[in-house]
């Protein structure tokens, strides 16, 4: 087999699955849907680190189109690939971590009658996801962006009975569109003025228009690239949830755990931090992108990162988690550290899959019942979700050696040593995060498997009122019932993540940011931006590195909030209230994440809809057809009846205005003649 | 046969439509639907040729017909196809097909008058876009109001009768701009009526002017634009499935193809100078008509008001110039949304009518958790959604990109403007999608629904194909565009003025 077909057949073989259990779900049965589903991307996996493999043994990049999609004005728009280490790195994870989400599912959904629906939409996610890294071209890029939207919209509605769910999919797919919007405009500023969709002559004329400007607003002549940066950042911001349209992410946890751990967690969401790696040639370019980018990658991490202080529900936790991390992935981006960013993502994507299964492992011992208060002590019913959660969680905090280490200490490595002026913030924002990251990290973890026993009890607020509506599930273990470890389905690919969690890092950081892994995929202008020489200065030597970390300020921070965590759970579980108590005015603004849905629903949402009431209306209603439309017919009307008036019937009166008439006429032409005379 | 095809997509139709007329009264019925059938299904064969034998780099019209009509004013039966109208006289004879599929056994009474007027109608279209001779076109704009002014007057909802007089009278007054207008330039011509001939005269720009306006009467109130919009979402609420199906899908595209053969051509110099007021009331339709259809409570009047958004896009194409003409991703980008909103828009109609059979309502309240009842249709209504909101790999999608992508390199603020429906278009398609479909059973009436049935299956597919279709391929749709398209460019780029 020649390698386009190849190309070709990875993200076509997860499409064929879907197909197969979304149209014919009920011939193939739940067995059928799974297993054509699970060996769809089992061979898309396979195929992926056979790609990888052979980009690392020196194999050609790859850049060649299928099909043209359209042809325009002379501009070609193909479907196409460009497969090189990025993509190469980008499809093992995507598939790796989807394959582990397969063989969870059959555990997770087990008793749900939308097995074959989910298979199908996770593995159509899955062609989408694939689609997206292997473009090479905007519009592609832009099918792939929409597609895993719409798959994501798809999945956190999945219980479309649900109130919840379904406000949380219309929710994402919403703010996920304002990101498009400024995507969208990005792509048509990059053909307006480069004059094609395909990154490689994209990339190849950037340095001629780095002095290029446009003028917006009359007068004011704005960088050219700086604005297009922005506006494709601006579709990152949507995808990759970024401050100040994070929002849809954390009501995207309604949709079932499993694809929590792949779309909201591992891979969709780091289509952002993908898209800004990928366009670094552009980026790179302006120094306002960049700025821009390091301002709200560090407002994400930090202050996301507080408001996982404050969750009780569990998968919010991590979903705040997440957010803080992605955060931190946009501030390496904003350091001109793509390679950190992106090496933080395929990290983050095996710890943090591994934290959302395992979190799904523990929802479903505790019979779909998610708060961490109603958990404990839970580590001597299920021990390999106990184990694999503790290293994930260590991974997540940046113990040194395991893999979320590597990453987070390099991307602070990066940002402390960025010339930007925004760099000062942002080195204190992702200091801080470290302390936060690890403090809500083992409190979850504490509040779940250590102290006492909480389930089980009888418990008038017994919450989730909101998931009353869905009788597919039962809420909570009944009084004296124990929670039972799962079957292999689930510690299987919980195993199989931990591992990579542990090890990836250690392995992966010499050649992918010291080495030349992303030599002639990733560009740093390495004179204006030269915050990437003081990782590779650590990156040389992985043992060096997480020795070296003892005696940095990272480590302690990690250490204190572990400690802190420890000692307000475990030790003293009466101080969090205590405090929560001294701090009300704080705690309500973390209690209602800053405002920042309210200011949507109500700004916004309400906004749009009162506007539109008054355009229909006062507009349609009264001006247009009102005054208008039927004004318009009144009139006729009117004049109607004044000349209905003057047809009487009776002869005399037509005689009567005969005569003047022709008086009139007479007079008129005999004035003329005078005249003329 | 093959020299007389569009006389065939013409003709076929409306002697089906008087055979079906002539089988009478309900008692027969049974034959009139056949007969139906079989004629929309002859029409639609004859002009698959026109697409398949159409030669992609002959810049002018082909399958040209011509013969004297009314030699003493020098009207001619003249007919010919471009790249600008093909695909409207394909898109009609299928459009006609699936209307006739659609109203198969839910039209009860009077089911050949309602079939004939339906065939009589595609026929009747079809004759406006072939049409080369002006007359010819006027006649055939104006018979064709008669077919849908009855389809909505006798098988429409309670207010049938109000929404077919706006409707009639709406229409009405731009036409009779337009018969004075063809009648000057039928002079300043050299007594000709020909179509290319009016597109040759030198006018001054006042008079350019004026022409603009008339055009801006007779076709705006079609297409419609802003602020002559108003009678579509009372016409479409009123009209049958069928109707609503024809309505949006062909109609809607009779007026934006005269701005494209009669307004630009003729009056360059005018689009040049007064573009942008059409450019304007273009976006007012994207984004003041995008937040009158996130409020509509009836389903088919947001579905309406969402045709006129989209119909935004394509008079934004057609005025949007660089270098004193049309681009080609605007013009292009136009003539794809236009087939493609003929997809989209037949199938959200058809939609709705699958669940006002059912219910008997089209308010949005009176539904709530359809996909538990229905969830192969709820699977279907999902494409057509999606499509609607523009999402990539549907047909909704390629239009209104290249319009957008285009609009940046014109004016960046007019793609601000337009890209508004990215969000806009999605809020008020998924929320509506939302409150209909998803949700728990809302009460006993949706408990009670069946599934689709063959019939409803088959037509949903068939459309479903077509958005996915033009979605994945939408080049199988422009190659055939881009030689008329660069000939009306140029021809719109040389000044007119004497």
């Amino acid at each position: 087999m020649d390698k386009p077909t190849l190309y070709l057949l990875i993200p076509l073989l997860p499409l064929f699955g879907a197909i197969v259990a979304g149209l014919f779900g009920r011939f193939v049965g739940r067995a059928g849907a799974h297993w054509v589903t699970i060996l769809g991307v089992a061979a898309a996996c396979v195929g992926s680190f056979y790609v990888l493999y052979d980009q690392l043994n020196g194999g050609e990049a790859y850049n060649g189109n299928v099909y043209t999609w359209l042809t325009v004005d002379g501009i070609d728009v193909s479907v196409g690939f460009l497969v090189d280490k990025l993509t190469a790195m980008m499809m093992v994870v995507v598939t790796f971590v989807s394959l582990m989400v397969h063989i969870y599912t059959i555990g997770y959904m087990e008793e749900d009658p939308g097995y074959q629906r989910f298979f199908s939409y996770i593995s159509l996610f899955t062609f989408s996801m694939l689609m997206l890294v292997m473009a090479n071209n905007f519009v592609q890029l832009f099918f792939g962006w929409e597609a895993v939207g719409l798959v994501s919209y798809l999945l956190i509605g999945f219980w479309f009975k649900r109130p919840t769910a379904i406000f949380a999919n219309l929710k994402a797919f919403l703010v996920n569109r304002v990101g498009d919007f400024g995507f969208l405009l990005g792509i048509g500023l990059v053909l307006a003025h480069f004059g094609s969709f395909y990154y490689a002559d994209v990339f190849a004329s950037a340095p001629a228009m780095k002095d290029a400007t446009i003028s917006l607003f009359p007068g004011v002549q704005w960088s050219l690239l700086s604005v297009a940066c922005i506006l494709l950042f601006i579709g990152a911001m949507g995808k990759s949830a970024q401050f100040p349209l994070h929002v849809w992410l954390p009501d995207s946890m309604e949709g079932p755990t499993p694809i929590s751990a792949l779309i909201h967690a591992a891979t969709m969401v780091t289509a952002g931090i993908f898209m800004v790696a990928r366009m670094s040639p552009l980026f790179e370019l302006s120094d306002t992108a960049l700025n821009f980018i390091m301002i709200i990658g560090s407002i994400t991490a930090l202050f996301m990162g507080f408001l996982g202080i404050i969750q009780n529900d569990i998968k919010r936790v991590v979903a705040y988690s997440t957010l803080s991390q992605l955060g931190y992935m946009t501030v390496a981006l904003g350091a001109s550290a793509y390679s950190v960013a992106v090496f933080h993502l395929m990290t983050h994507a095996f710890f943090k899959a591994l934290l959302f299964l395992a979190a799904g492992a523990v929802i479903m011992a505790m019979h779909h019942d998610q708060d961490i208060r109603r958990m404990g002590g839970l580590k001597k019913y299920m021990p390999t979700i106990y184990w694999t959660s503790l290293f994930g969680s260590l991974a997540l905090i940046g113990t040194p050696f395991l893999s979320g280490f590597y990453s987070k200490d390099s991307i602070i490595l990066a940002v402390g040593a960025s010339q930007l002026p925004a760099a000062g913030w942002a080195y204190f924002a992702v200091l801080t995060g470290v302390f936060v990251t690890a403090f809500y990290s083992f409190r979850m973890f504490f509040l779940v498997f250590h102290g006492e026993e909480r389930f089980g009890k009888v418990d008038e607020h017994h919450g989730h009122d909101e998931h009353h509506a869905d009788d597919d599930h039962h809420h909570g273990l009944a009084p004296g019932e124990k929670p039972h470890s799962p079957g292999l389905v689930v510690t299987g690919p919980l195993v199989a993540l931990a591992i990579p969690s542990l090890v990836i890092g250690f392995i992966a950081i010499g050649p992918m940011l010291a080495g030349d892994f992303f030599k002639n995929v990733i560009f740093v202008n390495s004179e204006a931006h030269p915050a990437m020489e003081a990782v590779i200065h650590h990156a040389h030597d992985a043992l060096g590195m997480g020795l070296h970390a003892f005696m940095t300020l990272p480590f302690w921070l990690a250490l204190g909030g572990v400690v802190t965590a420890w000692f307000f759970y475990l030790k003293k579980p009466s101080i969090p209230a205590a405090i929560q108590a001294k701090t009300g005015a704080l705690n309500t603004l973390l209690e209602n994440k800053y405002y920042m849905d309210h200011l949507y629903i109500q700004g916004f949402a309400t906004f749009g809809r009162k506007l539109g009431k008054v355009f229909w209306k006062a507009g349609d209603t009264v001006l247009i057809d009102g005054l208008i439309v039927n004004g318009a017919a009144k009139l006729v009307g009117v004049f109607a009846g004044l000349v209905r008036r003057v047809q009487t019937g009776y002869i005399y009166h037509y005689a009567f205005a005969m005569i003047i008439g022709a008086l009139l006429l007479l007079t008129w032409w005999l004035g003329r003649f005078l005249i003329t005379q | 046969m093959s020299e007389h095809l569009l006389s065939l997509a013409i003709w076929v139709p409306i002697v089906a439509g008087l055979i079906v007329l002539a089988t009478g009264g309900d008692s027969r019925a049974g034959w009139a639907r056949v007969i139906a059938l079989l004629g929309a299904l002859l029409g639609f064969l004859v002009t698959i040729p026109l697409y398949t034998e159409f030669a992609d780099l002959h810049g002018g019209m082909q399958f040209v017909e011509k013969m004297p009509w009314i030699p003493a004013f020098n009207i001619n039966y003249h007919l010919g196809v471009d790249g600008l109208s093909m695909f409207f006289v394909i898109l009609n004879a299928f459009t006609t097909l699936l209307v006739v599929i659609a109203g198969w056994e839910v039209i009860e009474k009077r089911v050949a008058q309602y079939m004939a007027a339906f065939l009589i109608m595609s026929g009747l279209i079809n004759g406006a876009f072939a049409a080369m001779d002006a007359m010819l076109f006027y006649v055939f704009f104006e018979a064709m109001l008669v077919p849908l002014y009855l389809i909505v007057g006798v098988w429409g909802g309670q207010n049938r009768v109000y929404a077919a007089i706006k409707l009639f009278l709406y229409t009405l007054m731009g036409s009779l701009l337009l018969l004075v207008t063809f009648i000057y330039l039928y002079f300043q011509a050299g007594k000709t009526f020909e179509i290319a001939e009016f597109q040759r005269v030198a006018l001054p720009l006042a008079v350019q002017g004026f022409m603009m306006i008339a055009f801006f009467f007779a076709f705006a109130v079609k297409v419609p634009m802003f602020p002559v919009h108003t009678w579509l979402p009372d016409a479409h609420v009123e009209a049958p499935t069928g109707g609503s199906m024809v309505l949006a899908a062909i109609t809607l595209k009779l007026g934006a193809y005269g701005f494209l053969r009669f307004a630009l051509p003729i009056a360059p110099d005018a689009a040049r100078e007064w573009g942008w007021i059409i450019i304007a009331l273009s976006l007012v339709a994207v984004v003041y008509i995008g937040l009158v259809a996130l409020v509509q409570t009836d389903m088919k009047k947001l579905v309406a008001y969402s045709s006129i958004s989209h119909m935004g896009f394509v008079t934004l194409g057609f005025y949007m110039f660089a270098d004193g003409a049309p681009t080609t991703y605007g013009v292009e980008g136009a003539l794809v949304q236009m087939i493609s909103h003929g997809f989209v828009s037949a199938a959200m109609f058809f939609c709705i009518g699958v669940m006002y059979d059912r219910v008997h309502s089209r308010k949005i309240a009176d539904y709530g958790g359809v996909a538990n009842t229905m969830p192969k249709f709820a699977a279907f209504f999902l494409l057509f959604a999606m499509a609607n909101s523009g999402l990539p790999a549907t047909s909704g999608f390629v239009g209104e990109f290249m319009v957008i992508i285009g609009a940046v390199k014109v004016n960046f603020w007019y793609a601000f403007a337009a890209a508004t429906t990215l969000i806009f278009g999605a809020a008020y398609t998924l929320w509506m999608y939302k409150r209909v479909i998803f949700g728990e059973v809302a009460n006993e009436h949706v408990a009670e629904l069946k599934d689709v049935n063959l019939r409803e299956f088959a037509v949903l597919a068939v459309l479903a194909v077509t958005v996915l279709g033009m979605g994945l391929y939408p080049q199988a749709f422009t190659e055939k565009m881009h030689t008329s398209v660069d000939t009306l460019i140029t021809q719109v780029k040389h000044s007119k003025l004497p």
